[in-house]
Formats: C-alpha cells, structure tokens, sequence
C-alpha cells in the first residue's frame, strides 16, 4: 500500500491504496464519488473525466497514487457548492443528453475546453470534445449545450451563440423540442 | 479491468529513478504519462513486477532555447509542447503531429518522451523526431549518451534505450528558413495513424533546397522516405515536381496488414500523404 493525500472537490483525504488503483475506482469506491463512472474499458469514451490540477484527464487511466498531492474536481464539486454549473445549466436547458452516461465526462471535458476557447464555433466543441463518446449519439444538442454555455459564461446576449443559426434551420428531427425550450 | 499487482517505486531524481530501475530486476516498466502503459495494464498484456514512476522526478519537463537546437524534456506533456512558443517558432511540425495525438485528456497527461520511447509504428511523433533528425540523451547509472534519431528506433516497440536507462531529454536543432507539414490519415477522431507523413521543406528561390520526410506506420519503425527527399532536393517548386518524387514514398517499406488497411493500401497512403504534406510544405 502507498500513502496518498490528494484535495477532491474542495476537501482532502490522506488514504493508503493500491498502487495499481485506478484514480476512477479511488474516487467511487474510497471516496463514494459516484458522480465519476467507468464507460469503457479502452480509455476511448472519457465518461470517467475529472480534473486533476485543473485539467481533463481520463481518470480510468490515471493511478491514485499519480495524483498524489494533486487536486481533483470531480462532476460533483464542479459546482463548488448549491446550484449547477453554467455548463450543467446548459446540458439541462439544451438537452445535451439522452441516456446521459457519458454527461459527467461531457462536462468536465467542455469545462476544460472553454476554459481554453471561450468561444468555440460547432467544429471547435466537435474537435474539443472527440475524446468523449455518446452512445446514443446525441451529439447535436451536446454541441449546443456547450455553446450555449460559452455564451452565458461569456455573458453573451441570451446565450445565444455568435455566428450561429437559428437550430431548428440545421438540425436534425430531435431539434425543434429543444428549441421550444429556448 | 484493472492492472495486476506491481510494487511501486516513486523516486524525485534522475538518479533515484536509475538505482530504482537497477534494484529492480529485468522486470520492471517506467511510468511516464501512462497513457500507453496504463491501458495495456488494464488489458494484461503488461504485468510488470515493478513500476518506476517518474511523475515526480524534478528537470524532465519543459522545453529550452539550447543555442541551434531547442531541448524538450522527456516529461513534457503534449499539452505543454503545443502551448510551447519555442516548438511553436523552431519546430512547428513537433506541434502540429502533437496536435493530432488523440485527445484533449490524453494529451494532458501522455508526455514527449513517453511517446518516443514506447515506439509505436503508429505514433505520431517518432517519424516527425526522425525527419527532424533530432538527438536523444539517454541516462544510465554510468553517465549519459546521445543517439541520433536514425539509430534510437530499433525495432517494433523497441528503442536504443537500453535496461537501466532512461530517455531524459531530446534535442531538436532550430530549422529556421524551413516550412513543415504533418499530414494523418485515420478514420475516425482520436485514432491512431493508419498512415502518415511528416515533411520539413526549405526552399530556396523557385527550388527545394532540401526535404525531410518520416513516415508514420510504414513497417515496424518510422522511416525516412530517403528516394524522396533525394529526388525533391534542387527540384523545381511545381506540384508535378513534387507529385514525382511522392511517387517514390513506399519504396523499400514493409507496412503491416491489419484491419484498418492493407499494406498495398498504406503504400498507396504514403505516396498520397506525401505528396499533400510536401505541396502543403512548399507552399504549392
């Protein structure tokens, strides 16, 4: 066993684990970070994406003890207290989730993307995101989401994206129930 | 899936990091980024009874001005060399093969060095060092050595680093005057290379003074596509110049079949992508 301390979502924790455990399983299983899931087995679908000193990493591809006196954000802490997160906010408003397995990791991974790029157009979001799989392919209103979220943490107006088009003009059968939302 | 039991070894310097590799027998893997050896962990196609790892050790990231050639330690995260202003300035091809490495997670935690050393045929950025004919230091128990690209890639997954050392930093000399293009081919985001190409080109008046192109996944190592750079060296600046000596890209290569493509099929690949990576270069 191997001495750790590591600050997760705003608390720390010093536990003796594993060497060979995966920071994932860490988090659910030590910590009861469930927010966290495991998708794949592959470290294709970055459902399991956390923060580790501010950026996304695969947390099923990290050892708890690389994290070692590192800083963890987790889906749960994102928040940092009551309420959602602008990118949560806008996964809900905009439906950026069907089955919704893979939205912990799509959020932390576009936090950590419009953290780089505040503004990013649909390719941008595409490209940012390729390391996050959805199963059902609700990519469409994911990319929405997301930028709608850009939007609104940019304080943009309505938090309608710049450039972008009316979605009911481009999208596909499942847009216009998202629209009437908006 | 989880990885099999290993101890663990966590040393803060070069030289813990050695005495740990050397108190540990033959069966022993160093962890970089991990984001290879992870994986192939989990899957149990790797079970090393000790892992070395270096995510502590102080002086292995970063990149510096070293005179002609900039210096990228063997830690430096992707991330970190695709925000670096001196890859970005003196090396630009580095950054634009960095770039494609699979995603944003991915290239947060997997490091320079660990890519170059795991070798595979696949990465992206053993051909780019060997275009750009960079230099590898190597660090052993008794002192360190250089060795230049074209002998550090030795076989399938396998490298001039020998047991007991450990690549520590790698030298890339400043091409000024010089454009780069790196051009992949995959199927889908976040794939590895079926096939691809690194070209750096430096033009002189209306000619190519001088070419260099690696190619990615064109046999068990990276390759230089010698017969092509011999034929674009002095050769006019014309597409139908450089589609003639594109042409010559998959002589003497022995790529692999597997389920993404046949070895006919990379062949054809490499010529293509080595005719859109040297046009894109020249700027044709």
């Amino acid at each position: 066993m191997t001495p750790i301390t590591v600050r997760v979502d705003g608390a720390s924790y010093t536990d003796d684990v594993e060497p060979r455990t995966l920071l994932v399983h860490y988090l659910r299983e030590q910590l009861g970070k469930v927010g966290t899931v495991v998708g794949c087995d592959t470290s294709n679908c970055g459902a399991c994406t956390v923060h580790l000193d501010g950026e996304a990493v695969k947390s099923c591809t990290v050892l708890a003890v690389q994290a070692d006196g590192s800083e963890v954000t987790t889906i749960e802490g994102v928040a940092g207290g009551a309420g959602l997160h602008p990118v949560q906010k806008a996964f809900h408003e905009m439906h950026g989730l069907q089955c919704g397995y893979c939205t912990p990791g799509m959020i932390m991974a576009s936090i950590d993307l419009l953290k780089d790029n505040p503004d990013p157009s649909d390719d941008e979001v595409r490209e940012g995101i390729e390391g996050n799989l959805c199963r059902c392919t609700g990519y469409q209103n994911i990319v929405r989401a997301v930028r709608h979220a850009a939007a609104e943490m940019r304080g943009g107006a309505n938090g309608v994206p710049s450039g972008s088009v009316s979605p009911a003009v481009v999208d596909t059968a499942a847009a216009p129930h998202v629209a009437v939302q908006s | 899936m989880i990885p099999a039991p290993f101890a663990y070894a966590r040393p803060t310097t070069v030289e813990e990091a050695l005495q740990a590799i050397a108190d540990c027998g033959e069966d022993v893997k160093v962890l970089a980024g991990g984001q290879s050896l992870i994986p192939v962990m989990r899957l149990r196609l790797a079970a090393p009874e000790t892992v070395v790892d270096l995510g502590k050790v102080a002086g292995l990231r970063g990149v510096r001005d070293d005179g002609d050639a900039i210096v990228i330690g063997a830690m430096t995260t992707h991330s970190d060399v695709l925000a670096d202003p001196l890859v970005a300035e003196h090396a630009p091809l580095i950054a634009e093969a960095t770039g494609t490495v699979a995603d944003r997670q991915v290239r947060h935690r997997g490091t320079f060095g660990g890519a170059l050393v795991h070798a595979d045929p696949a990465g992206d950025l053993p051909a780019v060092a060997l275009a750009l004919d960079a230099e590898f230091v190597v660090a052993g128990q008794s002192g360190r050595r250089t060795v230049p690209a074209g002998e550090f890639f030795v076989d399938y997954l396998t490298t001039a680093v020998g047991e007991g050392e450990l690549l520590v930093e790698v030298r890339v000399p400043k091409y000024t005057g010089w454009s780069m293009r790196y051009e992949k081919f995959n199927r889908v985001a976040q794939a590895w290379s079926i096939v691809a190409v690194a070209a750096a080109v430096r033009r002189e008046d209306g000619r190519i003074a001088e070419a260099r192109v690696g190619l990615t996944n064109m046999g068990p190592t990276p390759l230089r596509a010698r017969q092509v750079e011999e034929a674009l060296a002095g050769a006019e600046a014309t597409a139908e110049a450089v589609a003639a000596a594109a042409e010559r890209a998959a002589e003497g290569t022995d790529p692999t079949s597997d389920l993404n493509a046949q070895a006919d099929y990379r062949q054809h690949l490499a010529k293509v992508l080595t005719r859109r990576a040297v046009s894109t270069a020249a700027g044709l």
